[in-house]
């Protein structure tokens, strides 16, 4: 049971997905309630084109990637403010089309083949000790914004429209979240890959919604099952040797069909009780 | 306290409201009414500054509230919320005092007892902790004030907020605004209940993109000035000193016409004191020319 830990890469693989799954756990908190469970979707796609032309331009895959992603999510945010394309066809757009440059610039350059897998799939295998300090260090971005944000961040979600009038930066919070949302997605996709991070990002807070109704223990929650789902789920990678990002995802799913489970039982008593009560 | 000049205003470059003036002053407590699409809510928005403003300005003690962020209380009609969002009622309310410490993160203690006194003040102090789906319309219409009054405004702009509510619950929502407004709270809302306003409210303004009339129930409410402003035939009564503005029921149609002699092709109604059910359905009737 113990043997993987005999190999410093999995360590480092081990914990780059537990941060990685609280990251995106806390993240995706925010992405659930903002009605925006595309946009991670839509963004780690969108970075997979970034990624390829920091590959060609010899720029850092970090700086790169995460300037597109900022871009990206910006120019979502711009055009879906026009009233006449909606928010999920504004991601569908801006993201394919980010997404098909990186295709069509990898089918000029053969040589890319192999990192695209990884990007795509996750590879624990290409995690290094640069790629942990980066992980760490939007973590804790992160973990900041959304303490020092608490307030703003919890207003502009829960009501967008009236959130500027008592005096939120609206505007400035949009900003800041495209910022740090890039962010995690460009140290996700090492580990969980482009086609896993929606899912690491949206499950989680479900989860958490099935335990409780305060925003806050949400925020709590979220991000402790997200990186229970990491640490499982890359540990159980090697013994059934799939790609780190499914059996991250995998686990994760596992938690959300319990969590319905739990829920609906839960529900059912208390319909149960009710009635009994009425009775 | 407020001053609209010559308002332009709508949204994505679609005007809404065109020349536009009106006043709020200190103390006001006024009603706007319009049918759907009139520009109520758009005259709310351009005060807070969450609509396009196109010509025009809104001043707030006499400077523009786009270069300012004055405090003024606004509840937003309700049924944009996500009421499965998971928030408490006293998270909600503590959002109305975002402003009163701009650079501290969390909500300060004293927010958090200003925050309990306004639930205590609006019968929701046992309620604090309630996820806010789980309260009853009227409840949550006053979760929504609570949240404008822990912002401690000089002036209250309410979107509709007894859409959706029973009359009992509408009568005890006017009634608590009278109250705020005789402590000082000059309030702008707007309404589809004519004779709700008519009742409660000693300003009524109507409006359809521009305004139409301002002044008393007695004065505004007439059919000639409801007929501009809804384009339809309104009757106009008085009963028991209140001005009442009746529906027209479809079952009297023609011959309803032909027998009536007020003038405005309705029966003459406001005489029938001897015929409770008959006047209610006649003349009480809710004017209910909007959506």
């Amino acid at each position: 049971m113990t043997e993987p830990f005999e190999f410093e890469f999995f360590v480092r693989g081990l914990i780059a997905a537990t941060m990685v799954g609280a990251l995106a756990g806390m993240m995706g908190v925010y992405i659930v309630l903002r009605r925006m469970s595309y946009i991670g979707h839509g963004l780690s796609h969108a970075i997979f084109g970034g990624a390829v032309v920091s590959f060609i331009m010899s720029i850092n895959f970090y700086v790169g990637a995460s300037i597109w992603g900022f871009l990206s999510a910006v120019l979502i945010q711009w055009t879906s403010r026009r009233r006449s394309i909606s928010s999920d066809a504004a991601i569908g757009i801006i993201t394919t089309a980010s997404f098909a440059l990186g295709i069509a610039l990898i089918s000029r350059a053969q040589t890319f083949t192999r990192s695209f897998e990884a990007a795509l799939f996750g590879n624990i295998l290409g995690v290094t000790g640069s790629d942990l300090v980066a992980i760490a260090l939007v973590t804790g971005v992160v973990l900041i914004a959304v303490i020092v944000g608490y307030k703003y961040l919890l207003f502009a979600t829960f009501d967008t429209e009236v959130a500027a009038s008592y005096g939120v930066p609206v505007r400035w919070v949009d900003t800041v979240f495209a910022l740090v949302l890039a962010g995690t997605v460009v140290v996700s996709m090492q580990v969980l890959g482009v086609t896993m991070i929606a899912a690491a990002l949206i499950v989680p807070p479900i989860v958490a919604r099935q335990f409780t109704g305060s925003f806050t223990r949400m925020m709590v929650l979220s991000p402790l099952i997200g990186a229970s789902a990491g640490a499982i789920g890359i540990y159980l990678s090697w013994f059934i040797d799939v790609s780190s990002g499914a059996s991250v995802v995998l686990v994760a799913s596992g938690f959300f069909v319990v969590s319905i489970a739990y829920a609906s039982v839960r529900d059912r008593l208390l319909a149960a009780r009710g009635r009994a009560g009425a009775a | 306290m407020v001053q609209i000049r010559g308002l332009a205003a709508g949204y994505h470059g679609d005007r809404v409201i065109d020349d536009v003036s009106l006043g709020i002053m200190r103390n006001d407590f006024a009603a706007l009414l319009g049918p759907s699409g009139s520009g109520k809510t758009t005259v709310l928005r351009a005060i807070v500054g969450a609509a396009d403003v196109y010509a025009g300005d809104v001043l707030f003690k006499g400077e523009s509230v786009r270069k300012s962020r004055p405090r003024i209380g606004y509840v937003p009609q309700l049924e944009a919320i996500d009421w499965n969002f998971p928030v408490t009622v006293e998270q909600v309310v503590l959002m109305g005092a975002t402003r009163n410490a701009p650079l501290f993160p969390w909500f300060r203690r004293k927010d958090r007892l200003r925050a309990g006194q306004v639930l205590e003040r609006l019968g929701l102090d046992g309620l604090a902790s309630r996820q806010i789906r789980e309260l009853s319309g009227g409840q949550q219409q006053r979760v929504f004030l609570g949240r404008a009054l822990v912002s401690e405004p000089e002036i209250l702009l309410l979107d509709e907020p007894t859409a959706g509510v029973d009359i009992k619950t509408r009568d005890d929502i006017l009634h608590l605004l009278d109250e705020l407004n005789h402590q000082g709270i000059a309030i702008l809302m707007s309404t589809h209940e004519i004779n709700a306003v008519a009742a409660h409210l000693p300003r009524v303004i109507c409006m359809n993109g521009r305004i139409l009339a301002d002044g008393t129930p007695r004065d505004v409410l007439t059919p000639s000035v409801l007929e501009a402003t809804y384009g339809a035939n309104m009757p106009v009564t008085e009963y028991r000193g209140m001005t009442l503005v009746a529906e027209t029921p479809h079952r009297f149609g023609a011959a309803a016409r032909n027998r009536g002699s007020s003038g405005n092709g309705y029966p003459e109604t406001g005489h029938r004191h001897g015929d409770k059910g008959h006047l209610h359905e006649e003349v009480v009737g809710e004017a209910r020319a909007c959506d």
